[in-house]
Formats: C-alpha cells, sequence, structure tokens
C-alpha cells in the first residue's frame, strides 16, 4: 500500500496527459485529478516526511504540517473549482499550464527543504506565464513578457538567498528564518516580490487583467498565496511585516477608485486583500497566523469568484472597462447574484467568510495594542467594501444600461461560480469548518452583538458615502485612461535606460573605432605598405639626381619603385645594395 | 433578446426603495448601538456611532484623495506606454 503520494506529482505528471485526451474523458480526467489528489492528502497523516539523499543533501520532496494543510486543501478546492470554470473554454494550453501552476504551488507548500522549494517556486512564475500569454493578444504578450523579468529577478534574489543562508547553516532544511543576515533579507525580498509588496507589486496589477478568462482565476489564486504561505513559514513574527501589510491593505484602494478595467480594479484589491495576511504573519501570535491562514483560505475562493464572474462577463460581451459595462444583471442575472456575493465576502459582511477570517487580523493588532496600525486596517475595510464590495457590481451588473444584451454565462461557468458562492457562505456561516483545519487552536467567536453591529456600521455607512457621492455626482466619472503606477520604472525606465546605455557604449564603440581601427590600424597599414618604399626613395632619390633623371620621368620611376615594393617583386640587386649598404655600414662602425 | 423587458431597476420607485432601505437600516444601526455594549480594545471603540463616522468618512477621504490628488498625478491615455 502506497502511503502518501506528493499532490504536485499527480498534478504536474497528470497534466501531460490532458492534451491526448479528447471530449468527456478529457473533462472527466481533469477534474478527477484534483479529487484524486485531494483524497491522497486526506488519507495523508500530519507529519509525514519523505525524505531522500541527493548528493549528500537530505531533501524532503514532502512534508505534511498544518500551515502546509490549510494552503493544501485550498489549492485542491481552487483548482478543482478553476478547471469546472475553463471547461467551456477549451483550450490545452491554459488547462496543462494550469494544473501545472496548481501543482506548482502545492509542491511549494509541501516541500520540506529549500532546494525543493525553490525548484517549484520557479516552475510557478514559468507555468503562471502561459496564462497570461494564452489571451494571445499584444498587450498580453508584452505584459507576460515584463511579468516574467520580474520574477526572473525575484528569483534570482531568492536563489542568491537561499544560497547564502545553505553555507550559513549547513542545512537545506525549511523552517522559521527570520531577519538576521543579508542571506535572510535577500530571502525576505525575493518573497515579498510574490508577495507582490508595495513598489515591487506592479508585475500584478499589470500582468493578471492581461491574462486569459480562465488564467486569472488560477493566478489570483496561487501565486501571492505560495508567497504568503512561505512567509508564515519562514518569517512568522517579523515586525517590518506589520508595517508593509499595512501599507499593502491602504495604497491600493486609492487606485482601485479611479481605474477603469475592472479586472484591474480586482488586481489592486487582491494586494489590500494579501496585505491583511502579511500584518497577521507579521504580528505572529497564534490568533494572527490563525487569522492569515484562514484569510488565505476565504480569500481564494471569493477573489476568484469575482475574477470569474468579471471573466464571465469578458466571454460574453467582450468588455471589461466599467465605461463599456452596465445593466449586465438584465442578461446576466446568476453571474450578477454570483459576483454579489463575492463582493459581500470580500467586504467581510456577517454571514460571509471574509466576516470570519479578517476580523481574526484586526483583532490579533488590537491585542498587540496597534492603534494605527488597526486604525489603518479599519481604513482598508471600509476602503475594500467602496471598490470590490460596490463598484464591481454596480459599474459591471447595475448602473447606466450599456445596451448588451447578451446570453447568460455557460453552465459551467455558473457551476463553478455557484460552488465558490456557496463556499463564501458556508464558511460565513459555519465558521468552525475554517477554525478547525488552521495552524493553531482556535479561541476565537466572531458572532459577537458588537463585532457584528460595528462591522454592520462600517460597511453601511461607506455605502451610505458611496450613495451620497454617486447621487451628487462627485464620485469620479470611469475615464478611459490609464493610471501610472510603479511598472512605470522599468516601462519607461527601461527603454530609457536601453536608450541611454546604447547611446554612452556605442558613443564609446564608435570613438574607439575612429581612433583605433580607422586611424592607427590605417596609418600602421600606411606605413607597412609604402615604409620600405620610402627608405628606398631616400637612397634612390640622390641617384636618380646624379643620373639627372628629372621631371615626370622622376615621378615615373617613383611610381614604378611603390608598385614593386608593394607587390614585393624587388629585383634582387636592390636588395643586394640593401645588404651591401648593412655590411659596409657594419663594416666602418 | 428581452431588450423591452422592463427590469426592476429600470423603474425608478424601486431604485427609491433600495435608498429607502438603506437610509432606514442605517437609522436602525445606530439605534442599536444604544442598547449593544461590547469590551472594547480602544477607548475611541466607546464614542457613540464610531464605526458608523469612521467608515462614513474613511469613504469620503478616499474618494476625494483618489480623485482630487492622485488621479491628476497618475492618469494617462491609453495608448501611453504603446
Amino acid at each position: 500500500m502506497i502511503e502518501f503520494i506528493p499532490p504536485a506529482f499527480i498534478y504536474i505528471l497528470g497534466a501531460l496527459l490532458v492534451p491526448l485526451l479528447r471530449g468527456r474523458v478529457k473533462a472527466t480526467y481533469m477534474l478527477i485529478l484534483p479529487a484524486a489528489s485531494f483524497v491522497f492528502l486526506v488519507s495523508t497523516q500530519v507529519g509525514t516526511a519523505w525524505e531522500i539523499n541527493f548528493l549528500g543533501f537530505d531533501l524532503v520532496p514532502f512534508k505534511v504540517d498544518r500551515l502546509s494543510l490549510v494552503f493544501g486543501y485550498i489549492f485542491h478546492l481552487i483548482s478543482l473549482i478553476g478547471i469546472i470554470y475553463t471547461l467551456s473554454l477549451k483550450s490545452d494550453l491554459e488547462y496543462v499550464a494550469g494544473l501545472v501552476y496548481a501543482g506548482s504551488a502545492l509542491g511549494v507548500v509541501f516541500a520540506g527543504d529549500l532546494f525543493t522549494f525553490f525548484v517549484f517556486w520557479e516552475m510557478l512564475t514559468v507555468s503562471a506565464l502561459w496564462l497570461i500569454w494564452a489571451r494571445r493578444t499584444k498587450a498580453s504578450q508584452a505584459a507576460g513578457f515584463r511579468y516574467l523579468m520580474v520574477h526572473v529577478f525575484g528569483g534570482l534574489v531568492l536563489l542568491a538567498g537561499i544560497i547564502m543562508y545553505i553555507s550559513e547553516q549547513k542545512s537545506i532544511s525549511l523552517g522559521f528564518i527570520g531577519l538576521h543576515s543579508p542571506a535572510t533579507y535577500c530571502i525576505f525580498i525575493g518573497m515579498g516580490i510574490n508577495a507582490a509588496w508595495p513598489l515591487l507589486h506592479s508585475w500584478l496589477t499589470d500582468a493578471y487583467p492581461e491574462s486569459t478568462v480562465g488564467g486569472a482565476v488560477f493566478l489570483s489564486a496561487f501565486t501571492t498565496k505560495t508567497a504568503v504561505y512561505a512567509l508564515a513559514r519562514t518569517f512568522p513574527g517579523t515586525e517590518p511585516l506589520i508595517w508593509i501589510g499595512a501599507a499593502m491593505t491602504a495604497f491600493p484602494i486609492f487606485y482601485a477608485v479611479i481605474e477603469n478595467d475592472l479586472r484591474r480594479v480586482l488586481s489592486y484589491s487582491l494586494i489590500n486583500q494579501v496585505g491583511f495576511m502579511m500584518v497577521g504573519i507579521g504580528i505572529g501570535t497564534e490568533l494572527a497566523i490563525n487569522g492569515a491562514a484562514a484569510h488565505a483560505f476565504a480569500h481564494i475562493l471569493y477573489k476568484s469568484l469575482l475574477f470569474m464572474s468579471m471573466g464571465a462577463v469578458i466571454f460574453r460581451t467582450g468588455k471589461i472597462n466599467a465605461t463599456d459595462l452596465g445593466g449586465l444583471y438584465k442578461s446576466m442575472p446568476w453571474t450578477a447574484l454570483f459576483c454579489s456575493i463575492g463582493a459581500a465576502s470580500i467586504s467581510a459582511f456577517p454571514l460571509t467568510s471574509g466576516f470570519v477570517s479578517k476580523s481574526m487580523v484586526l483583532d490579533a493588532a488590537a491585542h498587540g495594542h496597534m492603534s494605527i496600525i488597526w486604525l489603518t486596517l479599519l481604513f482598508a475595510s471600509a476602503g475594500v467594501f467602496h471598490h470590490s464590495g460596490i463598484k464591481i457590481p454596480f459599474f459591471a451588473f447595475f448602473s447606466h444600461d450599456a445596451g448588451h444584451r447578451v446570453k447568460e454565462a455557460p453552465a459551467s461557468m455558473l457551476v463553478a461560480m455557484g460552488i465558490a458562492a456557496f463556499f463564501c457562505i458556508f464558511l460565513g456561516v459555519y465558521p468552525g469548518f475554517l477554525y478547525s483545519i488552521l495552524p493553531y487552536p482556535v479561541d476565537f467567536v466572531p458572532y459577537t452583538a458588537p463585532h457584528v453591529l460595528s462591522q454592520l456600521q462600517l460597511l453601511m455607512f461607506s455605502a451610505l458615502a458611496f450613495t451620497l457621492l454617486l447621487l451628487s455626482g462627485i464620485y469620479p466619472a470611469e475615464i478611459r485612461a490609464i493610471n501610472l503606477d510603479a511598472d512605470l520604472l522599468y516601462r519607461k525606465g527601461g527603454p530609457l535606460f536601453y536608450k541611454a546605455m546604447a547611446a554612452v557604449l556605442n558613443g564609446m564603440n564608435s570613438l574607439v573605432d575612429q581612433i583605433f581601427i580607422t586611424r592607427f590600424i590605417g596609418s600602421i597599414s600606411k606605413f607597412t605598405r609604402h615604409g620600405p618604399a620610402n627608405l628606398l626613395l631616400l637612397i634612390f632619390r640622390p641617384y636618380w639626381k646624379l643620373c639627372r633623371l628629372e621631371g615626370p620621368e622622376q615621378e615615373e620611376a617613383k611610381e614604378k619603385l611603390y608598385r614593386r615594393v608593394e607587390a614585393g617583386i624587388l629585383p634582387l640587386s636592390v636588395m643586394g645594395l640593401f645588404a651591401m649598404a648593412y655590411l659596409g655600414l657594419l663594416y666602418l662602425l | 433578446m428581452n431588450s423591452d423587458k422592463k427590469h426592476v431597476f429600470d423603474n425608478p420607485g424601486n431604485v427609491r426603495k433600495v435608498l429607502y432601505g438603506l437610509f432606514a437600516s442605517l437609522v436602525l444601526l445606530l439605534a442599536i448601538e444604544l442598547f449593544i455594549h461590547g469590551h472594547p480594545y480602544f477607548a475611541w471603540e466607546e464614542w457613540f456611532g464610531f464605526y458608523a463616522i469612521y467608515g462614513f468618512v474613511a469613504c469620503v477621504l478616499l474618494v476625494l484623495a483618489a480623485k482630487y490628488i492622485l488621479r491628476p498625478f497618475v492618469k494617462r491615455e491609453e495608448d501611453y506606454y504603446d
């Protein structure tokens, strides 16, 4: 009897068979993969570790503990939902990339050593890339390329850190690292790039909105949450994470308010939500780590639900900008309903998943008497309701009717959204299920009268603000425009750097070419061509003078001499003359 | 499709109902606060209507800052990078 099969193996090896299958067999096979992997995972004991000795290193490609299990469970669930969602899209490239991508995320989560961790971490980037490129537009190609560049850079920083760390520690095992040396700072930043920290975040808001309809569902779930897991594993209780996280919750919501592309709005709010997880990890208490893990679990479901609903809108209307949408509730009522459930969850309305998870992080901050952090998180909570909770459903499905009369989303998309919506409410109504799989025992009661009331007040008065601003015309009109972000640095800076370097280096090149190649080599070649002839002229001129050779005749003789010397066909006597002169000189001296 | 069919929010009366529902729930939420007392971590949580005011002010500031401070700085034509 096999004791365990690592999920990454099932996903990644299983993905390779997908293009060979057809029709219903393919669909069934793809649904069985996550289900089978999940069955194996559930039957694996906590504490299981598969150890291999490889070239003197103790590799642990598969290790199960409670922290990795939370992420393992949700990654299985969301990949199943994602596969159902993409069944109507019929794109082998996306199926294979999606499965390898999910498998790589599971590989990271169950990695017990830094080597395995890094290999899967890099596979995550490579497979995600195809979910962006599969859109096959010019914008997606460019965004995918930038995505690759940023993550290759992040991967190298991480690799540098890991190599230094291994040589410091003399061990490759993966566990608590903590900030204490250049190596650990490199690892910290390498992970931070994937977690979309402020100023390192723009790959996310740049690439996700350009990915395919189904790709965005996978992308929104794995890369950042894998980084959340990695930081929770290696840097729990690292104080800078609290401040980084608080900044992450606050700044993207300003962008989200003025952004026109609704999937980009969701991307900004994704960063905002990951910020809550960062704060939880930074605080590092059992409640806070539980909160971060619970929030990751809940977040993956409602964020992918929102991306699914926006994907369905693109699929049917071909549009995603708020300026082109509105009134879709008439033709896509189910999608509108599921989107609203996702929107309520991300806003943390009582009886939805966001309410039972986000409040753990806020409570952990309050426990630690971090008033500024707490107020920032509260501000971000109101803000996220504003842009994700209201703006997304309002501008897509309600607002003024843009006149789209389309069909409802395909059945497979509705089923996938339905499952995600079910879990959003199920976790909110029955938080005990979520709390029972968290890394630490949970002593937290989300449903107290004051807590429910204060959350409802916060949200409903935010809704009032939205309503009044909208009715008074102050709410910023959606404009066909883009907004500059940190990617300006490399999208404008990159070409600028290229031009500057081209000017400087090419300038140096042509200068050196001028001096050495054209002038110096030219004069050497001239010298070697005419030098001997000029020497001979010194002798021949007096001789010609004696012979009274003058004018044109002398010129002719000179021409002849040059030709002969250059062609190397001097009469022997000339050389003999030289030899005589030379020997005579020696004799005299 | 059924483009001529009247939908629920095509009727301004229904939109008004939603708005009145919202205003009524706001009043209700403030009224309930008189009867519920929690165990707050911070002193300001005890101020009457703290969460309500904070949520309202936060959203107004958010929108004003995004519209009048951030947008003028970062807004560019859609083909800016092309």
